[in-house]
């Protein structure tokens, strides 16, 4: 599960799910939802990501933002995401295919993830990731 | 705003006294309307920003500041070296450099309105907008790190745009002190092929007709005169800016940590300027501003090519360009002593006042035009900056309207299809390749920028001397 929360100037993005493996890729799923309607992209081409930090937090903005840069250099959206966190290391692979403003509603480009409202955290029975994203 | 935050020290002027951590006081600058819209938010992050090392002064706030990140959208601190003074990447923002340039065509509204469909149609093909989109030109690194070091002096003379365009820009048009290798390979590599694009969200291109004078001597030296026809591009460094905020966000929280600065939230994340990071960024971030300064160069060539296709005769000429999120080292005077500062103004605009030596002979004797963009159904504005906003606000002033309503709101209540209808029927052509870019970009989800830039006058930070109402828009 996903959703966006408002911020005045920016968007707020959360993921939710039951382990924390799940909150990393519903927040990334909720990270291209700023930028396109995901349910638009086909998730054709496999690209894997890794990325270590030390702070579980951190780790959510970094692994946010490779997707972003991945996003950017490929000019790609993703729309499935598969994540294995060991430690301080997040392994990843993001489906997704060529960007098609058009096909894939395309609404705003997001700069990065802050660390603004930025928690991941196990609340409630289940795992919170979020952070606001600079649009 | 909740008002047991600040105290009203006179009409414009709003106190956030120095408690607890705070090093300084916290000032903002509003009217009563505009403080009551202003998010508490504001108030925390001016406060925090005034507890950071080595801030000296105040920690500002200009009229169109909301609640940001880290440092709020809309504010200015100056830091001293030699107090143990920092930098901040998340107070510059991760679009380094963002900008106004505004532009002369030597068009009269009733020359350029039965051209208006064709052009707006033949720019929205020429100008590569919105997301995904890429330049006509693809640079290997070693040209790019040309680009950082060259700005638009390097956009020059690869033959976009002439040299007379460079005594209009800012640090004529390349800042020194750029040093690319303190630029990751990741950055540069989401630079590659996104020069000489606009980007998306609240990035613009306008064509806009001058629709009142309010200062003629300074609209004078400026050239502008009613119904002359402006063109004015938002935009700034794209994605290496923001690979180089992403980059440096994450250096500067462990820099931080290692030097004992105690940081009231992770994102105010800095470095000391007398340090390895510290001195990396600064190197980083000027790559950054000068690839802003030459993107704009770039894009300002493929207006003129369209322009000189649609339109010969046509003639387009820069009035000024002027970045609103950089952070600036700078001479000011404080407490009677010239101190060498760094001046962070993240969603604020450098104003100089007449005299000052930097500005274009042409300007000199009125001061700096101050660019403030609007949103596509309201009005930008062209203010001078004033002798007095040196001691006001370290020579800062606002930069546009400022959201008041969240993305996610604003795509609630509006459509994009609605609005192109909207604005169309007032005379305004909007292109724009996402329907909810638009929708959340619609002008109510902004302030009231007359009020903004209203108060901007009478508080002294910067004079208004023409409003602009826009014709055309592009958007990404």
């Amino acid at each position: 599960m996903w959703e966006h929360f408002a911020h005045q100037a920016d968007i707020g993005i959360r993921g939710i799910g039951a382990t924390l493996e799940e909150a990393f890729a519903e927040a990334a799923y909720a990270l291209m939802a700023v930028m396109c309607n995901p349910q638009k992209v086909r998730p054709l081409e496999p690209v894997s990501v890794s990325v270590q930090m030390d702070d579980r937090e951190l780790l959510l903005a970094e692994w946010l933002n490779q997707i972003l840069y991945e996003a950017d250099t490929r000019k790609m959206f993703f729309s499935r995401f598969e994540v294995t966190i060991s430690g301080d290391m997040l392994s990843g692979v993001l489906w997704g295919e060529r960007m098609d403003p058009v096909r894939h509603k395309a609404a705003v480009e997001a700069k990065a993830a802050t660390y603004q409202m930025l928690k991941v955290a196990f609340e409630d029975g289940r795992w919170i990731a979020q952070c606001v994203v600079d649009v | 705003m909740d008002r047991k935050l600040v105290k009203r020290r006179d009409e414009y002027r709003w106190l956030i006294e120095r408690t607890g951590k705070m090093r300084v006081d916290g000032l903002i600058f509003a009217s009563e309307p505009l403080i009551a819209e202003m998010d508490d938010m504001v108030a925390r992050q001016v406060a925090n920003v005034a507890c950071l090392p080595g801030i000296v002064g105040y920690s500002y706030a200009m009229p169109d500041a909301h609640w940001g990140y880290g440092f709020c959208i809309g504010g200015v601190a100056a830091f001293d070296p030699d107090k143990g003074g920092v930098i901040s990447a998340g107070g510059v923002g991760f679009d380094i450099a963002c900008g106004v340039r505004t532009m002369h065509t030597g068009l009269k509204e009733k020359d350029f309105l039965p051209h208006r469909e064709c052009i707006a149609d033949a720019l929205f093909r020429h100008i590569p907008a919105g997301v995904g989109s890429t330049g006509k030109i693809a640079l290997s690194i070693p040209k790019l790190d040309e680009v950082l070091t060259g700005g638009a002096v390097w956009a020059v003379q690869q033959g976009f745009g002439t040299a007379d365009d460079l005594r209009f820009i800012e640090s004529g048009g390349r800042i020194p002190g750029a040093d690319p290798s303190k630029v990751s390979d990741q950055a540069k590599k989401r630079q590659r092929e996104e020069m000489g694009t606009l980007g998306s969200g609240n990035h613009y291109l306008e064509i806009q007709k001058v629709e009142e004078i309010y200062d003629p001597q300074a609209a004078a030296a400026f050239g502008l005169e009613e119904g002359d026809i402006k063109i004015s591009i938002h935009c700034g460094s794209r994605g290496l800016g923001h690979q180089i905020g992403t980059d440096y966000l994450k250096k500067m929280a462990s820099a931080a940590r290692e030097a004992g600065i105690e940081l009231a939230e992770r994102e105010l994340a800095c470095a000391p300027l007398k340090s390895e990071v510290g001195r990396s960024y600064l190197g980083a971030m000027r790559s950054g501003i000068n690839c802003a300064l030459a993107n704009r160069q770039i894009l300002m060539h493929l207006v003129r090519e369209v322009f000189e296709k649609e339109m010969p005769g046509s003639q387009i000429r820069l009035l000024y360009d002027v970045s609103h999120n950089t952070c600036q080292e700078e001479e000011h005077e404080i407490d009677g002593r010239l101190c060498r500062l760094f001046v962070h103004r993240k969603g604020a605009t450098r104003a100089w006042g007449a005299g000052h030596l930097s500005l274009p002979a042409e300007y000199r004797s009125v001061g700096q035009p101050v660019l403030i963009g609007g949103t596509m159904g309201t009005a930008s504005y062209i203010l001078v900056g004033t002798k007095e906003a040196e001691s006001l606000s370290l020579s800062s002033s606002c930069h546009g309207a400022g959201r008041q309503m969240s993305r996610t709101a604003a795509t609630k209540r509006w459509h994009g299809k609605e609005i192109i209808r909207n604005l169309q029927g007032r005379g305004i052509l909007i292109r724009s390749a996402s329907m909810r870019g638009l929708a959340e970009e619609a002008p109510g989800a902004y302030k009231d920028v007359s009020e903004v830039v209203e108060v901007s006058d009478k508080a002294g930070l910067a004079r208004k001397v023409a409003k602009l109402v826009p014709l055309v828009c592009i958007k990404g």
